[in-house]
């Protein structure tokens, strides 16, 4: 019995209808993109069907993780393994030229970004917070009802994040007295 | 949804209003097809589900739809209004369903009444109803609503429906929607076969039914039409929204949101002092013996142990679990509300995750005014977009712009992990597949990173009431890294006396022994482990979907409980069997239900004199065919869009909804509202298969299958106007323009409405200043903003704005 060298199990000349030794002289050393690759899930980014995802990545030596491949996952009882245009092309939305990489700020009345370090930018933002939220805090409202809320500062947005951190983004924004909480619900 | 995607497939008819899903939903569409594919379903002896799509636009939707109606944007209400006449005239509905599991007996308190488009309690001056006759008739010795079973009395709920939508004729709803009569009797007919117990019906929706100014309303229409056919709570049926974002699903549940706390507990109001006073005000009232009313009798202890996962060792009996330290807004604080306040001058920042308030708008060219006016706006997204840039957008001079503009690099999905909610609860946890890219950080830590740099500037300095910053819990291992993992744990919740996870949010307690960070999520992440990471799929239907309805109980985890159809006590009858035996949702077999997870007390029998009323979470304990919690009205009525080419055929003089907020007039400003004179054509906006609302933007495998923006004009009035595929035309609303392409096509085309032709321009929403195409345009994408062109003004109730009708003028340039 001859072993067909590209197949994944063993097939016999007779079953498969031509000379395996000639296939074997002619064939193209090939490797598929994800062989070796490792394999994790992930759920497409776009709307909320909710498909699942399969994607393979590949973990170099450098420390590096290269992803290869984004597919549908074919155990999900949502999309059995199916994508529309969007979440085939999702991989064109995690890795991109186009992304921002680095903190970027600009002055009021600036005409460009200034790239700035996270520590610059992050002790800005809470200065900004502190200072906004001190000038607009009401304690006690005209009737003299206890009401500890901050009226200057909102905050929008997690439909893209984790539900994990839109929780966190609640329990942090409602501790810092935030009433304009909004997210894309009703937009 | 009540119900989820793969629970279409066991549904006989599929009506679809306000929504594409073959477009927006491909995926999930596939179990509408599946329907309609399969024999079993559909009306009469089967042969297949039927589809019925209602849309101004023909789409792909349609094209595979059994019947397609071309309907105008927001009438929605008129169109179910004349479903709920249909069904009730000719005694279509189901009876015991309706008897027994609605509010239809009720009695309703003899003040309430409707008049030429008003109801009772109106206050003009205000724009606002005052509520108190929209009640029941109760006993005055138990408080209890009064009940009718013969459905007779004229006061009844059943009654009063009856004589209300008794004005819906099929004349007048193809008057209000521009559907011939005899489609609509066609409708009709498939749509009353479904109060048939073996036969069920689900309706679908999207934002086209949301984004009006009678959005609440148009869902209730619905919903309300559901209830009558008996069709709440049964796989194959419910009220379904498809979402259009990743997670808004998860994070409106974590109450990303003003009005709410997470697990839509409300938000606290001024002059509440207490727990107590704060639950009196918030949570339903029981108002029949057997209702269970859960959520109103555990309010307390789902806010309790909120307040202990916030607040640990500082919120204590005493301190009425630190009630203090939540925020009561003293009005409204949704999405409009900050840029009104923008404008008026009294916000001074704005912290964007994932959202661009410019593209988002409504009145794009209002709300960039509105960022220019605030001290300092802080943008976390992975790319930019048009609020990162809108101080340097086309047009704008920077230097005029006083804003300090922070862009905040932040990691995409699949660089972290966490769970995302599909649209029908399915809280499915994903994986880091790859590491940030660049210096791009997690939104989580960058938030807690800030955070914890206010506290300490709190700590140094002092200032405003800083208790609940100085002593909000992280109990984290890295303050400024918290794992999601951690935090789900914490949204679970735990038992404070043994340190063990919470198994269910039926434990949870208000004296302050157990915390749960959003109660409807306790049960997803048990001591055993993370049930949201299950993937018993389809790879093994024999073990994950026994029932064959596709509930795949061992694939993630759905709120509540795991729970895959809500409500699905009433997908059995009184005596517990399932209203069709093929499609059961529980069953109690004797000694208990079996099936989905019960929405019910798993081993209480349906006869038992204890027996609870099948809808458990209100007040109740039925659906609410007649409902206070609306500030529009009990009953759904149908308003004009606030821009509309014709008045009210049902009442002229209050046409548009009397209640929907009106910001520019209460704030002062000019009137940003056009009139049909200057703006003579109906406009809608939608989105494309290959965009998710801007992101895509940055995708160029998206932006080759959708190079440029257009707009779409209807034939017949692209004729007249000279205009073709391809011609540069300028779209205009009294609040901007978009500059782009015609795409001249028959998917739109006129319509007969109150006695006049009328056409619809279809705007696709996506194109902006920032993104592949934008750069490769000599103007930068000046004139690309569809939302320059939509009006500032909401829903009276959820205040979404009025994306989906609004009024334009067309013309070739």
């Amino acid at each position: 019995m001859k072993v067909g060298a590209a197949g994944t199990g063993g097939l016999v000349v007779s079953g498969l209808g031509f000379d395996i030794a000639y296939a074997d002289s002619t064939k193209v050393k090939q490797n598929l993109r994800i062989a070796g690759a490792t394999e994790s899930h992930s759920i497409c980014p776009y709307c909320a069907v909710g498909c699942s995802l399969v994607a393979y990545t590949r973990h170099n030596s450098d420390g590096t993780v290269q992803l290869l491949q984004i597919e549908g996952d074919p155990d999900s009882p949502v999309n059995e393994g199916r994508l529309c245009p969007k979440g085939a092309t999702a991989m064109q939305l995690a890795v991109s030229p186009r992304r921002v990489e680095s903190p970027q700020y600009r002055a009021p009345g600036a005409t460009g970004w200034k790239s700035v370090s996270w520590d610059f930018m992050l002790d800005k933002i809470a200065q900004n917070i502190k200072a906004s939220r001190d000038a607009t805090f009401v304690t006690t409202d005209a009737t003299g009802n206890t009401v500890n809320r901050c009226e200057g500062v909102a905050f929008a947005g997690g439909a893209a994040f984790s539900s994990e951190e839109g929780y966190l983004a609640t329990k942090l924004m409602r501790g810092l007295g935030l009433v304009y909480l909004e997210q894309q619900a009703r937009v | 949804m009540t119900n989820h995607w793969r629970d279409i497939k066991n549904a006989d008819l599929i009506l679809i209003n306000g929504a594409n899903p073959a477009e927006a939903h491909p995926v999930g569409f596939q179990w509408f097809m599946r329907a309609k594919l399969d024999p079993k379903r559909g009306p009469g002896s089967g042969g297949g589900a039927k589809i019925i799509h209602a849309d101004p636009r023909f789409t792909r939707t349609s094209a595979v739809a059994d019947m397609y109606l071309r309907i105008r944007t927001g009438t929605d209400v008129a169109y179910f209004g004349g479903l709920i006449n249909h069904v009730l005239q000719n005694n279509l509905f189901h009876d015991e369903y309706v008897r027994n599991y609605t509010n239809a007996s009720f009695l309703v308190n003899k003040s309430y009444s409707f008049h030429d488009g008003l109801f009772s309690g109106y206050n003009p001056a205000k724009r606002s109803y005052e509520i108190s006759s929209w009640s029941y008739q109760t006993d005055p010795a138990t408080g209890f609503a009064l009940r009718d079973m013969t459905l007779q009395d004229p006061q009844s709920v059943f009654q009063l429906m009856k004589t209300h939508y008794s004005r819906y004729t099929p004349d007048m709803v193809s008057s209000i929607t521009g559907v011939p009569v005899d489609d609509f009797n066609k409708v009709a007919d498939l749509v009353g076969q479904m109060g048939k117990p073996d036969k069920v019906m689900t309706i679908v929706y999207a934002v086209g039914l949301t984004h009006h100014t009678t959005g609440g309303q148009l869902i209730r229409s619905g919903a309300v039409l559901q209830l009558l056919l008996g069709n709440m709570g049964r796989p194959g049926g419910g009220m379904n929204a498809e979402r259009g974002h990743a997670n808004i699903q998860g994070n409106t549940d974590h109450a990303i949101s003003w009005e709410i706390l997470p697990g839509y507990l409300k938000i606290p109001a001024p002059g509440q002092k207490t727990i107590a006073d704060y639950v009196a005000q918030s949570a339903p009232k029981k108002s029949d013996p057997h209702s269970w009313n859960f959520f109103g009798t555990n309010y307390s202890k789902f806010m309790v142990s909120t307040l202990k996962a916030w607040y640990g060792a500082a919120a204590t009996k005493a301190n009425e679990f630190a009630f203090n330290f939540v925020p009561k807004p003293a009005s409204n604080a949704s999405w409009m509300t900050i840029y009104d306040q923008a404008l008026k001058g009294s916000m001074q920042g704005l912290i964007l995750s994932g959202m661009t308030a410019a593209s988002i708008g409504p009145d794009s060219n209002q709300v960039r005014q509105a960022l220019s006016n605030l001290k300092w706006l802080v943008v976390m997204d992975a790319l930019p977009t048009t609020s990162s840039e809108f101080w340097r957008a086309p047009g704008v001079d920077p230097s005029q712009v006083k804003t300090e503009v922070f862009m905040v690099p932040t990691t995409h999905w699949i660089e972290k992990d966490g769970s995302f909610v599909n649209s029908g609860r399915w809280s499915q946890w994903k994986d880091q597949v790859i590491l940030p890219q660049g210096q791009a950080r997690h939104d989580h830590w960058i938030l807690a990173d800030i955070f914890q740099r206010v506290k300490k500037l709190y700590q140094a300095q002092g200032g405003k009431f800083p208790a609940p910053i100085l002593n909000l819990t992280f109990d984290y291992q890295d303050p400024l890294k918290p794992t999601l993992d951690e935090i789900a744990k914490e949204i679970n919740g735990k038992d404070l006396s043994t340190g063990k996870q919470m198994t269910s949010f039926a434990n949870l307690k208000d004296d302050g022994t157990t915390t749960a960070g959003d109660w409807i999520y306790t049960g997803s992440y048990l001591d055993t482990g993370n049930l949201m990471k299950r993937r018993g799929g389809i790879q093994d239907p024999a073990t994950n979907d026994p029932t064959g309805m596709g509930f795949y109980a061992n694939w993630a985890w759905s709120w509540p409980l795991n729970r895959r159809v809500m409500y699905n006590r009433a997908s059995a009858d009184l005596d517990g069997k399932p209203w069709d035996p093929s499609r059961p949702g529980i069953t109690w077999n004797g000694s208990k239900w079996v099936g989905d997870v019960p929405d019910y007390p798993p081993t209480l029998a349906p006869h038992d004199p204890a027996a609870w009323l099948p809808f458990i979470m209100n007040g109740e304990g039925v659906g609410r065919l007649f409902s206070n919690g609306m500030v529009d009205g009990p009953f759904p009525e149908h308003y004009e869009p606030v821009e509309s080419p014709v008045q009210n055929p049902l009442h002229a003089t209050n046409s548009a909804s009397p209640v929907a907020f009106l910001y520019d007039q209460a704030a002062g400003r000019p009137s940003r509202f056009g009139a049909a004179t200057e703006f003579p054509y109906i406009a809608t906006s939608y989105r494309l298969t290959e965009h998710e609302h801007y992101v895509t933007q940055h995708v160029p495998h998206l932006v080759q299958l959708q190079p440029k923006p257009f707009v779409e004009i209807p034939y017949e009035l692209a004729t007249q106007k000279g205009i073709k595929s391809g011609d540069a035309v300028r779209v205009s609303s009294k609040r901007g323009k978009v500059e782009v392409q015609a795409i001249v096509t028959k998917r739109l085309g006129p319509m007969t409405v109150a006695g006049q032709k009328v056409y619809t321009i279809g705007i696709p929403i996506h194109w902006g200043y920032v993104g592949i195409a934008a750069d490769r345009d000599p103007g930068h994408g000046r004139y690309w903003l569809a939302n320059a062109l939509t009006p500032f003004v909401g829903d009276a109730n959820a205040r979404t704005p009025e994306f989906k009708a609004f009024l334009v003028n067309l013309e070739k340039i």
